[in-house]
């Protein structure tokens, strides 16, 4: 028997949909600025307030310069770099500590897993991590961004997890037929949670391209660091980042406002095209996060 | 971790940590007397406070709503546009949020549209703590929902049924079956929400504070950053640092106590 609603169910209905409709045009209106801000014209953009619907003068020139930029491309390519490097070292360390945690007759296993979780709420703290990576010679390297920070403890206990989830007849018949361990982890667990390593890769991956102050700190050389600092140093410290020598200053000039909105929607781009295409794998990751939570 | 002790020492990395000399309690001291410190202080705490009033429930209630919607695909696509900002990277919100702030910005617009006046929000103080919560709100609403979502979708179908035939209305359903469905997820993440009340998000500061505004801005974290890193007063900032560690165990206890107390559940 079917229920009708009432007036002020329905009321309420109508009432939420628009709520909703109003906080996406919120969420989407500012990337949509910044879209149309970043092909429009430099001084009818800065004379205009306010509001824009769309381009105003149309021109590719902010593009054309922050590609030509040569910081901006290094940062772009030094991001790339700790990607190819940083990425295969996360998954392989975290699937590591997650089967080291998940495993049943590890030896220290009992004081392994609280020293882990212990780090997940507290670190020596910003300094001593600063000496430290002096002290182990990775100051202005780029390794100091991929090395340390090499396994996030939220992403292991979601590995771990995952590995428990497998059952226990598929490792118990592999140990029979006179399996290793790592037999075990590499051709049986493996296969089998490729969802959640789909998970890790997307997580640390998001984590690494939108890094900026870890590399502040540890890195000197500009022409070192990743694409965020660069960006900072573009959008919010208002250095004279764009003096670079093959870029001359009157161009610089004529585009001082639209080459931030260029700088930023190319630097997002990848993350914007990619994200559709993997939401569900994210919503996946944080729901096998919230299980052991 | 160890070289946490730095704290109590007269750190000079000539000497490395072996051979500087041991200083106990100084650098608390100092820090308890630093003429800055209540204003730290007062700043970290109001803005996490702030930061809990607001943005804790805020993905709490679009949750809800967002349950509420009976159209499926309409439902997904709130999601899918809703999820995205929190994929954006805080240099480039930070980015955002300083060029809608100016005289000429997309938020002066608003306020003109409204009467009031024109100006540059982020020199002025008062804006400063709306601006940085909301942007925050802006960002995670969407992506923190995710897990209340979840936990409302394990919510028993029964309970709604037998909730219908006694004759309650849908909000009464949300009132007695929704609610306490999800407040064992809600207590969970809020306890882990009180163990980082003071380490409020320096990164975010960082970038978009500036000395006009420090008296609203500075908070412990970033204090330690321009001590630490800037000014390299090593050992002074490690105090600092870890002054703001132990408060924070000691909330993250006393919330998981008091839950406990309140409920017989805690986190540990």
């Amino acid at each position: 028997m079917k229920i009708k609603p009432t007036k002020g169910e329905r009321v309420f209905d109508v009432i939420n949909v628009l709520m909703m409709i109003l906080i996406m045009i919120v969420t989407l209106y500012p990337m949509y600025y910044v879209v149309v801000a970043s092909f429009s014209d430099n001084s009818l953009l800065t004379a205009t307030p306010g509001i824009i619907a769309k381009p105003l003068g149309f021109t590719t020139g902010a593009y054309r310069l922050a590609f030509r930029h040569p910081l901006l491309m290094n940062g772009y390519k030094n991001t790339l770099f700790i990607l190819a490097f940083g990425l295969p070292i996360n998954i392989i360390m975290t699937v590591f500590c997650g089967y080291f945690m998940a495993a049943e007759d590890v030896m220290f296993k009992k004081i392994f897993i609280p020293m882990v979780m212990f780090t997940m709420f507290f670190s020596g703290g910003l300094i001593p991590g600063f000496l430290n990576i002096q002290s182990l010679g990775l100051y202005d390297s780029i390794w100091s961004l991929i090395l340390p920070g090499a396994i996030s403890v939220y992403n292991a206990i979601i590995t771990k997890t995952a590995i428990e989830g497998v059952p226990e007849s598929l490792v118990e018949s592999a140990y029979i037929d006179g399996a290793h361990d790592y037999t075990v982890l590499f051709r049986i667990i493996l296969p089998l949670i490729k969802a959640t390593i789909a998970v890790l890769l997307l997580y640390y991956g998001v984590s690494h391209w939108n890094s900026w102050f870890t590399a502040t700190i540890y890195i000197r050389d500009q022409t070192r660091l990743p694409l965020q600092p660069i960006l900072r140093s573009l959008l919010i410290t208002d250095d004279n980042v764009l003096n670079a020598s093959s870029v001359s200053g009157d161009e610089v000039n004529n585009f001082a406002e639209t080459i931030k909105y260029s700088a930023i929607i190319i630097s997002t781009l990848p993350v914007l095209v990619i994200y559709p295409f993997l939401q569900k794998y994210f919503m996946k990751g944080v729901m096998i996060g919230a299980v052991k939570g | 971790m160890y070289g946490a002790l730095i704290a109590f020492q007269d750190f000079r990395p000539s000497l490395g940590m072996a051979d500087s000399p041991w200083v106990g309690l100084k650098h608390f001291e100092s820090f308890f007397n630093d003429i800055f410190f209540t204003r730290l202080l007062r700043n970290t705490i109001s803005i996490s406070l702030l930061n809990i009033l607001f943005s804790f429930p805020a993905p709490i209630i679009f949750a809800l709503l967002l349950n509420e919607l009976r159209q499926d695909k309409f439902k997904r696509t709130v999601q899918t546009v809703t999820y995205f900002p929190h994929f954006i990277s805080l240099v480039v919100i930070a980015g955002l949020i300083k060029s809608f702030s100016t005289s000429n910005g997309v938020f002066n617009d608003i306020i003109a549209f409204f009467g009031g006046e024109r100006s540059a929000l982020l020199q002025k103080k008062e804006f400063f703590r709306p601006i940085y919560i909301a942007s925050g709100i802006w960002q995670n609403i969407g992506w923190n929902s995710i897990i209340y979502l979840a936990a409302l979708s394990a919510i028993d179908q029964e309970q709604y049924e037998a909730a219908r035939i006694d004759g309650a209305s849908r909000f009464k359903q949300a009132l007695h079956v929704t609610i306490p469905g999800i407040l064992p997820t809600i207590i969970v993440l809020f306890i882990l929400r009180m163990g980082s009340v003071l380490s409020v998000g320096h990164e975010k500061i960082l970038l978009l504070y500036s000395p006009p505004i420090f008296e609203v801005s500075d908070v412990i974290s970033t204090y330690v950053y321009r001590k630490g890193i800037l000014e390299a007063a090593w050992s002074y900032s490690s105090a600092i640092d870890m002054f703001n560690a132990v408060i924070n165990i000691l909330f993250l206890v006393g919330s998981n106590a008091i839950v406990k107390k309140a409920s017989g559940k805690g986190l540990f």
